[in-house]
């Protein structure tokens, strides 16, 4: 068994474990399990693209950056497609979540996500068609590093890009006074209230952290393997496997969750075949519930 | 005239079929509030079972063993049941989201195991030749249409009939008790885990039975059948009609069946072939958006009785000006 297939599963469970950071943050700050959160990331992937060939129109070719196949127009487009994915969840929290959550049952809101993400997803496929589409059709030469192991630039960059937005997650969740806040209202939501903190912008916040690191997400996906459509709802799956797997809350679980689920993948691909890729994610989490469902750094339910 | 009524005997059997998956659907979320998103793979398995067991052996794959299809309806309802049941048993004791995150993952499973074991199901092709009940008359369209729709109409409402009878059993009594208050339930003494799991499989092998019906009414089944896309018009037609009412999930399955092959001709007139596609996406957004809008609007649907203890509650003067929030 070749060694490679650590950098692949690092890379996927980069991908997964941005995306459950918003899962988990959804759950367990807002109390549901959004079904739609595969589509924002598609959603943000499209926008990226959309900027990506507006910029292109207005300043003609750019040449990518030395070693990378893209230039400084993708930066500017995902910062764009980051604040696009984040009015998308807060308009879609206004118009829809935040109604259903009046309803005071935590699994209506599941099904209107649920709802929602067949909407979104479709709307998607209207508008693009099915049809794979890709950033850049360029080919990059992958380096070898040393004991089997070949990697190309772009994976390095996507790899740091993904450490440095954990770590800013990290910062913000433990050392700000909203991160403060969010923790209360997940641990006690109506002492939370009592104590007089903002439910309106923890909620917000929420939403934004989660649907901006959807987008990132998807758009490595977008870099590395290609965009459709169903490209989120597809690892949907591994994200709420990652998400459980690292206890519901914890921002470093949901990471380290996405790296074990991301290596699995890459490890059952090379002995089983690619195939059976989707299964690995439920298998970890058949056996998370059964071993120890409040995952690894989960705290039990009051 | 006759082609009318041939036609309409071939809808009708379709949407029944769609109810039977919906009266399924409303023992595990209207009596019980179980959430299931994986009811696609739940219909798949009934299928693939019933396939296995009827049809005459095939030297590719696994079977088939050219059993009676009362045997494969009937084993399509152990096997449905027997995986619901194991679903319910790992994920019931804890926080309703689990069951339907492990249900969205049964279905992407049963959906893989699909497509890629090909010895047993015959892969992305699918399995053929499956027996129909009146094989036989099939040269005689609409005799044959019409005892297809008879078979189903008598399976439907057998099942219905005998919903309802245990919904206004002691069980079924239980299991709305459950659902309302399970704390007042549980110090009554009765294992909330233990009856959920109960009819998280009847639920389970009601749709299994549905699953293996359609596959004997069209006589081919492929992975493609089952891709969410089921799951998701089976909850409309619930929501629709109104969760927890039997008789509701039956209309309910009719009218979005309706709504749904009749938006598809629309779209097909109005459209060219090479937009075809995007019309159907189109479709779906408008059952999506149809469904957010009866949560927000009508929550209870056409029949419904869920939120009796909500709307006492809301009633109260001190909670209403709360939850309106800031």
């Amino acid at each position: 068994m070749s060694l490679q297939f650590v950098v692949d599963g690092l890379l996927t469970g980069s991908m997964i474990g941005l995306g459950a950071i918003g899962v988990t943050l959804t759950y367990s700050i807002l109390r549901f399990s959004n079904f739609a959160h595969g589509d924002f990331m598609a959603w943000g992937t499209y926008a990226t693209l959309a900027a990506v060939s507006a910029i292109g129109a207005l300043f003609g070719k750019v040449a990518p950056i030395a070693p990378l196949s893209f230039g400084w127009p993708l930066i500017v487009a995902l910062v764009i497609g980051m604040a696009f994915t984040a009015l998308l969840a807060l308009l879609l929290d206004k118009v829809l979540f935040a109604r259903l959550r009046r309803q005071e049952q935590a699994i209506i809101v599941v099904m209107g996500s649920f709802g929602a993400s067949m909407a979104l997803r479709s709307l998607l496929e209207f508008i693009f068609t099915s049809r794979p589409t890709y950033f850049s059709r360029a080919i990059q030469i992958a380096m070898p590093v040393g004991l089997g192991i070949r990697i190309t630039p772009d994976q390095i960059a996507l790899l740091l890009l993904t450490a440095v937005l954990v770590l800013g997650v990290h910062l913000l969740t433990t050392r700000t006074q909203t991160g403060r806040s969010m923790q209360a209202m997940s641990q006690n939501p109506a002492l939370a209230r009592v104590v007089g903190i903002d439910v309106a912008s923890v909620v917000r916040v929420t939403w934004i952290v989660g649907a901006a690191l959807a987008c990132v997400a998807g758009v490595m996906i977008g870099i590395l393997v290609q965009i459709r459509p169903f490209m989120g709802f597809d690892i949907l799956l591994p994200m709420f496997a990652a998400a459980i797997l690292g206890g519901i809350g914890s921002i470093p679980g949901a990471v380290l969750g996405g790296l074990i689920i991301g290596l699995a993948e890459a490890g059952a691909v090379q002995l089983v075949g690619a195939e059976w890729r989707a299964a690995v994610s439920f298998i970890i989490l058949m056996a998370v519930l059964f071993v120890r469902p409040i995952g690894l750094f989960g705290v039990r339910e009051r | 005239m006759m082609d009318l009524i041939g036609y309409a005997a071939f809808f009708l059997t379709a949407a029944l079929i769609f109810s039977l998956i919906t009266l399924g659907l409303n023992l595990q979320w209207g009596l019980t509030g179980l959430f299931n998103v994986g009811l696609a793979g739940f219909v798949a398995i009934g299928a693939y079972t019933s396939a296995l067991l009827t049809t005459p052996d095939d030297p590719a794959r696994l079977g088939g063993f050219g059993l009676p299809i009362l045997i494969g309806w009937l084993g399509a309802m152990v096997v449905g049941g027997l995986a619901a049941a194991l679903t319910g048993y790992a994920t019931l004791r804890l926080r309703s989201d689990y069951l339907a995150i492990t249900t969205f993952g049964v279905a992407v499973v049963v959906q893989l195991v699909a497509l890629n074991a090909q010895p047993l199901t015959g892969g992305p092709f699918g399995i053929g030749f499956i027996p129909r009940p009146f094989g036989g008359l099939a040269e005689t369209p609409l005799l044959f249409n019409l005892s297809n729709l008879a078979i189903v109409l008598a399976v439907t409402l057998a099942a219905y009939l005998a919903l309802e009878h245990l919904s206004r059993s002691p069980w079924g009594r239980v299991l709305k008790a459950l659902r309302e208050d399970e704390r007042a339930a549980v110090s009554l003494g009765k294992s909330a885990r233990f009856y959920r799991v109960q009819a998280f499989a009847v639920g389970g092998a009601i749709m299994a039975l549905a699953g293996a019906l359609q596959a004997h009414f069209i006589g081919f089944i492929a992975p493609d059948n089952y891709l969410p896309i089921l799951t998701f018009q089976v909850w409309v037609m619930l929501i629709v009609g109104g969760s927890g009412s039997n008789i509701g999930a039956v209309a309910g399955s009719v009218l979005v069946w309706a709504i749904w092959a009749g938006s598809g001709a629309l779209t097909s007139m109005l459209f060219s072939p090479e937009q075809q596609a995007r019309a159907a996406a189109l479709q779906i957004v408008a059952i999506g958006v149809m469904l957010c809008v009866i949560l927000l609007v009508r929550p209870s649907g056409l029949f419904g009785d869920r939120p009796r203890r909500l709307r006492a509650a809301k009633a109260a003067p001190s909670a209403a000006p709360e939850s309106r929030g800031p």
